[in-house]
């Protein structure tokens, strides 16, 4: 059993990563991170295409760090955006049978954002259609309700944006998510801790886990390309000047995001730590915050 | 109607370079494309003005009723027939419905002179936008008359997805998010949301469509 289940069943406070599998065949780069984050995280997300952009697949990628995490789990990130129910199924039963066993299902950025912005984007399924679907097979049926030679039994996640408004609307879609099968959920970077708060009391009955995103804004050129061309995430005013006015932006980054994981540890069941490429810094955040 | 805009005018020169063409007819729409202000009178002016530009003779031009409409359109070729006969090529400016009826009218080699891009509401004189995919397949009752399948960038039956902020959609920044206006409006109407739209049924649209409404009635009249 997914020890990364396991620690958040048992109510422990868990650590996720994220690595971004690389654009191109030679995933060094890739494995150079997970040797930095596999210590102090639990387990790590694995990108599927992320922004809409060509990578090493995230089903390949992840047994890559299952096979070099030393016990840090991967997430297996799939998206509906480049596949139709079929591959999304199939990829699903390959996943199991490589040895994935936590799958986090998102709806992934659409095309035009990307690389190849003439792509069709599939989205056959969408986000929840897909959770009912991994499900279906974690009880033993394709999505037609036909029984499959051999199961799975995926640890199954969704996205949660508790930032977003109008705030009943994104409640809803994550309960639509929890009935769909949804266990936990790893959220959007964190800017404001109350509206976090808000999201984990509304969910807590449901014994969804929350897993809060804590994006690592280095400088303010990130904040910048966050502001503008991110879908779906604003950074405030105040932290955004902030890390602007700072001698030494990135130490002020990581001061703030010690700070969040700080302040998340008594509401969230986890942290999802984003360091944009500064592996570093999350094992000193993580001692920062006491959690390593 | 059929939603039409004009085709990048170095490709029509390609195509008529193609096969040599010195003298072309014009074939215009009188429906959608005259509506869509593409293929009616001013437009076919433009184009013969083009085509001499590039030193072609346009040997006449027509505008049928409706040129998907193949009776119709079989009878305007006929009504121009010298004028077809002295053509190397015939320039359609209609939909991709419209160029394949007049191909299907004419023994001459026949080119699209426009992009056919979408079913489009008139939201007024000129302004023009797509709500209906024409899927064979409808949401709209458990939608609220508001079609995600279209007007969610992602065709997102269950949303608003992640990127949505303040109501705006995340792919097409300007727009509300198509989601939430369903739920808005739902809402506002008293009625009970669905638990979770079902994944579509893509047989519906299998291609290519027909409904041939003689041999259902003659079906009928058998039974």
């Amino acid at each position: 059993m997914s020890r990364f289940r396991d620690m958040l069943q048992r109510g422990e406070f868990v650590i996720t990563g994220e690595v971004a599998p690389p654009h191109g065949s030679d995933y060094s780069g890739m494995l150079e991170s997970v040797r930095k984050l596999s210590p102090v995280c639990h387990a790590l997300n694995v990108t599927d295409n992320q922004g809409a952009t060509l990578h090493l697949s995230s089903l390949a990628a992840s047994r890559v760090v299952l096979d070099n995490g030393n016990g840090c789990e991967p997430i297996f990130q799939q998206t509906c955006r480049d596949r139709n129910r079929l591959a999304l199924q199939s990829d699903l039963l390959a996943a199991w049978t490589l040895g994935l066993e936590n799958v986090l299902v998102v709806t992934g950025d659409d095309p035009r954002g990307g690389d190849h912005p003439k792509a069709k984007g599939v989205f056959d399924l969408d986000s929840t259609q897909l959770m009912e679907v991994t499900a279906g097979m974690n009880a033993g049926v394709d999505m037609n309700g036909v029984a499959l030679d051999g199961g799975t039994d995926f640890f199954i996640g969704g996205a949660l944006f508790p930032e977003a408004e109008p705030w009943e609307f994104q409640l809803e879609r994550a309960l639509q998510k929890i009935d769909a099968g949804a266990v936990f959920f790893q959220t959007q970077a964190v800017t404001d801790v109350e509206k976090f708060a808000r999201a984990a009391d509304a969910l807590r009955p449901t014994g969804a886990k929350l897993i809060a995103g804590v994006l690592l804004l280095k400088n303010p050129r990130v904040i910048k390309f966050i502001n503008e061309r991110l879908a779906g995430l604003m950074i405030p005013e105040h932290i955004s000047d902030r890390i602007a006015s700072a001698a030494d932006p990135l130490a002020e980054s990581i001061a703030l995001a010690t700070e969040q994981v700080r302040e998340l540890r008594g509401i969230a069941d986890g942290v999802h730590i984003m360091p944009l490429g500064a592996d570093d810094a999350v094992a000193t955040i993580l001692e920062g915050a006491g959690l390593v | 109607m059929i939603i039409t805009k004009a085709r990048d005018w170095a490709r029509i020169r390609a195509n008529l370079d193609e096969i040599g063409a010195k003298t072309v007819f014009i074939m215009g729409c009188g429906q959608c494309a005259t509506v869509a202000r593409t293929g009616g009178e001013p437009e076919i002016m433009q184009a013969k003005l083009a085509l001499e530009a590039d030193g072609r003779e346009v040997t006449g031009w027509a505008i049928g009723e409706v040129a998907c409409h193949l009776g119709g359109t079989k009878l305007d070729a006929r009504k121009h027939v010298g004028d077809i006969d002295a053509a190397d090529a015939v320039l359609v400016l209609a939909c991709g419905a419209g160029v394949q009826t007049v191909a299907d009218s004419v023994k001459k080699p026949v080119y699209p002179g426009l992009e056919s891009v979408f079913l489009g509401n008139v939201i007024r004189h000129g302004v023009f936008e797509e709500r209906c995919q024409m899927c064979g397949d409808c949401v709209l009752d458990k939608t609220a008359g508001i079609c995600p399948v279209t007007t969610c960038p992602k065709g997102l039956l269950n949303g608003p997805c992640g990127g949505m902020w303040n109501g705006k959609c995340e792919v097409l920044t300007d727009r509300d998010c198509a989601h939430v206006k369903i739920k808005q409006r739902l809402a506002e109407q008293g009625r009970s949301r669905v638990k979770r739209l079902e994944p579509k049924d893509y047989s519906a649209k299998l291609k290519p469509g027909s409904v041939n409404l003689r041999e259902d009635r003659a079906k009928k009249d058998h039974s």
